[in-house]
């Protein structure tokens, strides 16, 4: 297979960016996305030209680290990270274009990489359950029903890889507070923060710079675990529920 | 004419001088009221550096930060939720006994070390196990997910051959779960100002002052700007080194530079040839491969793995009749068949392949079958069992692991070996201490299932914060000048190798040379040792080590974001690293676990263990690059736990 | 004790601020300091909900929701058109009169349209500032174009300007009978009647109950989920319930001008 990338280049957070276009040769289907960029850099490398920088990490879809928008879609056309779309899901002579994601809360630090801190700042505002070490009672000591534990399985699966903002015309980040917010809040555990961790949560993610949900549903299309769209609507009865308690 | 790198000379002993004597089910109480404590009030002028924020890591950042120090943390990654304890997928382990199944703290700590094949400290394991019940506490109360049952009790499975169900799980994605438990206490210190977040930050070397490590120099990758930070103590949270083999389960960044840098500096390095390798992989699908897949396991429960009898028989799989295909496992090991621990599935898979009887391309493969299994069970059973594997095989592989075998082989996926602790987890450099996959303590030669998120878990939350509390009361909270000449020396270290790197301007790209000495450790020192091989390798590593640095290209400046200088970098600690393994593996004359040495074997080609010559830790100490280490043993005493030899047939 | 904690600050000003100086900007890929937000939150209901994205959406969907029961009773009022000029004017004497004897004449009336004013003001700036919200945290567009959302999504903003000019159209039309070929006070039905006897009449009206029913179809089913009450076991009635509700209040208003031009009102 032969295919043509046009990727965008940006040297530097200030510096302006624009698409260039690559021929790259000796595609297999078998091949990762993210495979064909190492085969483009080791030849710009060779060329003396500089590889495209792109941020990757455990390659099985689990990190979180990869993504970039590829045919305007977050992470292509499979509903699975950059890291694991193969070339089988292109044809030969196919003219990818490969971004990266864009929202004002990450921006571009160098070609296809994005800064996503803001993420670890909404964790830290409230996506979390006290409990100093040491201080907890007996693993049985509070049984959770098995549904409750799925559904804060569900949530928890989410990867922060930031597809869902990357996705959402308004680069809202509330799928993915939901999505913490909807799995700590379904333990027993996570009862007593109940309705700080979705006020200081939502919070910071107003704070961040993150838009506003205008309920497209994109974020769930392009959410490579499968968080559901609903988890927005749990979000939104948890904020008003902590709302009219705490106010 | 100069010793050559084999011709190691030996040093004095290694002794763990930190476990308490006595009843080893006593020793860790005992050791936690002998160890001084830092005034809570005085804990603030204490600053601990953590490197990594991986399950160690992240729990030994937040908990020390809950304690009360200022803890000043790193990562590579852009987040510290992305460290690749995240990968881990089956379970954790841990002695609670709620299945009343005749578990108990004993009996995890006996199958921890004759796991280990008897190359595994006692005191170190028996804690680990005792250890193993708070963990399990601790990350219910932080919200992680573990699979429950219809009463709301926590799930437990069994695991890799143990005859206990002490496994606690989160579907296939255990370590992704704890891993955010710890990351979210750990955002929670950091948002509260008790933790200085680095990410993006890479640590390239140790300073050492006056003999005590005070603190590193890092990276930060964004900008290249090359940091000091200064500290009391400094702790290792930075994983394995698996990647030196290039192709590993392993993260493509996960590297061995601040163990290493470490080792240069003076903390001795254990065990390196202790590599563990997977079975179930999905094998590489070409030359562009840039790191393996990894199935669980259990897979081995139903599947048949066989390969076909004649050599280099091309027939699709479905099409070779059943009395042409050699179920070897079964027909080597009638007993344990396919269930076999994994490093004889994995030499058996080497060696029907080395044959010329392998599958798949460059025949580098062996059939996992489940044909019998939908038979037998039928195909709705075996899809709720393993339907979320084989659906991962597929998207990998876009076979359908229903109609055709799985193609599977094995690959390195940990690393027992690491930075030699004793019992405080403190390494020889007095102040440096490591944590996790990075160092060699627990284990001993092979890593049992479920194990590795157990260890780092343990390390993180548990042992590190008591036992780094001894080091720091023993010493004043005292300044260390940044103009110190000790600080000056590991800079303009860090800051003329970076200059040489971007200055080769070879013709070589880094990843060129990382899949060459891959592709040669693989061979040599991979999962069948032989002393002719290793005596080749430790030849030819130094050549290309020449190479390298004759050779290489490092496009771009170091004052940006450079992943080629990034990747260049650790390679060439590799190209040391990867000396130091073949070094170990070739003296240890031995088979242990993971370490198989093709010379010592049982008539019926089963690891040999020497007992008597080989009962130690080998730690070994850095003298120049290139030039012969020294070894320090550090012998093994087995009180509790009487070494017997491994038998599976 | 001084002395010990003159070294730890010392110590901190010559570890990492030494090498990196602060100008205020924050490198990318380095977390930023906490923003400078006030921990607690603000001290009323009304005030934690103007100042979240969350909160403003939900003021978005309550007012949608009044406009949306509005409508309903719009529409069946307006309905009354086809039983005839004297049952449609009746009807219209009767909201005049509504309330009494207590109240007073359009005293009801008028506190319909203050509410109704409320709700479109509030609906009006609260999408407004959402918006520039939204554009704002999407700054750079992909050069990779692909249809994203459903057409009622994507043209709510539009939609909505649409609908807001019309409802200035049709007050001063049907209302004040400013703009009315009619304009006979106390006689809507002829007014009415008027209106849709002009092709611009229909147009503008027949392409607002379009826009209405768009706006409606995402913007019911929208206010439903950021009020929190959707769940997967609703999800399918919800759907069929906003999809109905919006198709029946635009055939319902449409209905009339059709009704019209066809000559079964007159």
């Amino acid at each position: 297979m032969k295919v043509t990338l046009r990727v965008w280049r940006q040297p530097g957070p200030d510096a302006a960016g624009e698409m260039v276009s690559y021929e790259v040769e000796d595609v297999t289907p078998e091949m990762s996305f993210l495979e064909v960029l190492d085969t483009l850099n080791e030849r710009l490398i060779l060329d003396g030209s500089e590889p495209v920088a792109f941020d990757h990490d455990c390659r099985e879809g689990i990190c979180g680290a990869c993504g970039v928008v590829i045919n305007g879609q977050a992470h292509g056309p499979e509903r699975t990270t950059a890291c694991q779309l193969h070339m089988r899901s292109f044809a030969d002579g196919d003219v990818i274009d490969v971004e990266p994601w864009r929202a004002a809360a990450f921006p571009v630090v160098k070609d296809l990489v994005v800064d996503r801190s803001a993420f670890d700042r909404i964790i830290g505002a409230g996506g979390y359950i006290t409990a100093p070490t040491g201080s907890a009672p007996d693993a049985h000591a509070t049984p959770v029903p098995k549904p409750a534990a799925e559904t804060a399985f569900e949530h928890a699966e989410c990867i922060g890889c930031g597809a869902c903002v990357a996705a959402c015309p308004n680069g809202s980040a509330m799928l993915f507070t939901a999505a913490k917010v909807v799995h700590l809040g379904a333990l027993p555990q996570g009862a007593p923060e109940r309705e700080s961790r979705v006020l200081d949560m939502i919070g910071r993610m107003d704070d961040e710079g993150f838009g506003g949900c205008t309920n497209t549903g994109e974020c769930a299309v392009a959410c490579p675990k499968g968080i559901p769209l609903q988890a927005i609507s749990s979000l939104n009865r948890e904020f008003l529920r902590a709302a009219r308690k705490s106010a | 004419m100069s010793p050559t790198y084999a011709q190691y000379t030996e040093g004095e002993p290694v002794a763990d001088a930190a476990a308490p004597p006595g009843d080893i089910a006593e020793r860790w109480d005992r050791r936690r009221f002998t160890a001084r404590l830092v005034n809570p009030a005085n804990r603030r002028r204490y600053k601990v550096i953590v490197v990594g924020t991986g399950l160690a890591g992240g729990a030994a950042g937040a908990t020390l930060a809950e304690q009360g120090y200022q803890v000043v943390q790193f990562c590579y990654q852009d987040s510290p939720r992305r460290a690749h304890s995240i990968a881990a997928q089956g379970g954790i382990n841990a002695a609670k006994n709620y299945r009343n199944d005749g578990d108990s703290v004993h009996r995890l700590f006996y199958d921890t070390v004759k796991g280990g094949d008897f190359r595994a400290r006692e005191s170190n394991v028996r804690r680990l196990a005792q250890v193993s019940v708070e963990i399990i506490d601790q990350c219910v109360a932080q919200g992680v997910p573990f699979a429950r049952e219809y009463g709301g009790l926590l799930d437990t499975r069994s695991f890799g051959g143990v005859q206990v169900s002490r496994t606690f799980y989160a579907r296939g994605q255990t370590g992704q779960q704890l891993l955010l438990g710890a990351y979210q206490a750990l955002s929670r210190q950091i948002e509260a100002g008790n933790v200085e977040m680095h990410p993006r930050t890479e640590m390239l070397d140790l300073v050492v002052v006056d003999g005590r490590a005070r603190g590193i120099v890092a990276r930060d990758l964004v900008t290249g700007r090359i940091e000091t930070h200064l500290a009391d103590a400094v702790v290792l949270a930075t994983g394995g080194y698996g990647n030196v083999f290039y192709l590993s389960t392993n993260a493509k960044n996960s590297n061995a530079t601040a163990i290493w840098r470490a080792h240069r500096r003076g903390a001795y390095f254990a065990n390196p040839c202790f590599t563990q390798i997977h079975p179930t992989c999905i094998p590489r699908s070409g030359d562009h491969q840039s790191k393996l897949t990894l199935m669980s396991e259990s897979l081995r429960n139903d599947g048949r793995i066989w390969v076909p009898k004649a050599h280099g028989d091309g027939r699709p799989p479905n099409a070779i009749p059943e009395d042409e295909r050699d179920y070897y496992l079964e027909r080597l090991y009638p007993s344990f068949g396919n269930l076999v621990p994994r490093d004889i599935a994995s030499r058996a898979a080497k060696n029907v392949c080395d044959e010329g009887r392998g599958v798949g391309p460059g025949g580098q493969g062996v059939y996992l079958d489940f044909a019998d299994a939908i038979r037998r069970l039928g195909r709705a059973a075996v899809e709720e069992r393993y339907g979320n594997l084989f659906e991962m095989y597929e998207r990998i592989t876009a076979e359908d692991p229903y109609q055709v075998p799985m193609r599977i082989y094995p690959a390195i996926h940990y690393t027992m070996g690491g930075l030699w602790v004793d019992y405080d987890l403190q390494t020889t450099v007095p102040g440096l201490f490591a944590i996790g996959e990075a160092n060699f303590s627990d284990h001993g030669a092979n890593r049992l299932g479920a194990s590795a998120l157990m260890q780092g878990l343990a390390d993180g939350y548990f042992i590190l914060p008591a036992t780094i509390g001894d080091f720091l009361a023993r010493h004043r909270p005292e300044e260390v000048s940044p103009d110190h000449p000790a600080v000056a020396e590991a800079v303009a270290d860090t800051e003329d190798r970076l200059h040489l790197l971007l200055s080769v301007d070879g013709d070589r790209t880094p990843d060129s040379f990382h899949r060459e000495l891959g592709e040669l450790l693989w061979d040599e020192c991979g999962m069948a040792r032989t002393e002719p091989g290793l005596r080749k390798a430790l030849e030819r590593i130094p050549a290309l080590r020449e190479e390298f640095w004759r050779r290489i290209k490092v496009p771009g400046t170091g004052t940006e974001l450079n992943q080629s200088l990034e990747k260049a970098n650790r390679i060439a600690d590799y190209l040391e690293l990867a000396e130091l393994m073949c070094l170990d593996a070739l003296h240890r004359a031995e088979s242990c676990g993971g370490h198989f040495r093709e010379e010592s074997q049982t008539p019926d080609g089963e690891a040999a263990r020497d007992d008597e010559q080989f009962s130690y830790a080998a730690a070994w100490e850095f003298t120049a690059t290139g030039t012969a280490p020294v070894l320090h043993r550090e012998d093994l005493a087995f009180e509790y736990v009487i070494p017997t030899q491994r038998s599976y047939q | 004790m001084p002395r010990a904690l003159l070294t730890v600050t010392v110590m901190a000003l010559t570890t990492k601020s030494a090498s990196k100086p602060t100008d205020g900007k924050r490198a990318p890929g380095k977390p930023a300091p906490a923003p400078d937000r006030p921990k607690r939150y603000p001290p009323s209901l009304p005030a934690l909900l103007w100042h979240s994205t969350v909160g403003k959406k939900t003021v978005l969907a309550v007012t949608g929701l009044i406009m949306v029961g509005y409508l309903v009773a719009h529409l069946v009022g307006n309905l009354k058109i086809f039983f005839g000029a004297e049952e449609f004017n009746s009807y219209g004497h009767w909201l005049r009169t509504l309330g009494g004897p207590v109240l007073h004449y359009e005293w009801a009336l008028w506190m319909i349209r203050v509410v109704l004013v409320a709700a479109v003001v509030l609906h009006g700036v609260t999408a407004y500032q959402l918006s520039r919200r939204d554009i704002a945290a999407r700054p750079v567009a992909y050069v990779h174009k692909r249809r994203r959302a459903s057409y009622a999504t994507r043209t709510m903003r539009w939609g909505g300007v649409i609908l807001g000019l019309f409802v200035v159209w049709h007050i001063l039309d049907l209302t004040t009978l400013t703009v009315n070929e009619n304009a006979e006070t106390g006689h809507p039905y002829e007014n009415t009647v008027a209106t849709f006897s002009t092709w611009y009449g229909n147009t503008i009206y027949i392409t607002a109950m379009v826009a209405l029913g768009l706006h409606l179809r995402h913007g019911f089913w929208s206010a439903v989920q950021t009020l929190g009450a959707a769940s997967p076991a609703r999800e399918r009635a919800l759907r069929v319930v906003t999809d109905t509700s919006a198709l029946v209040l635009t055939c319902g208003f449409i209905s009339i001008p059709v009704a019209v031009m066809t000559g079964v009102v007159n």
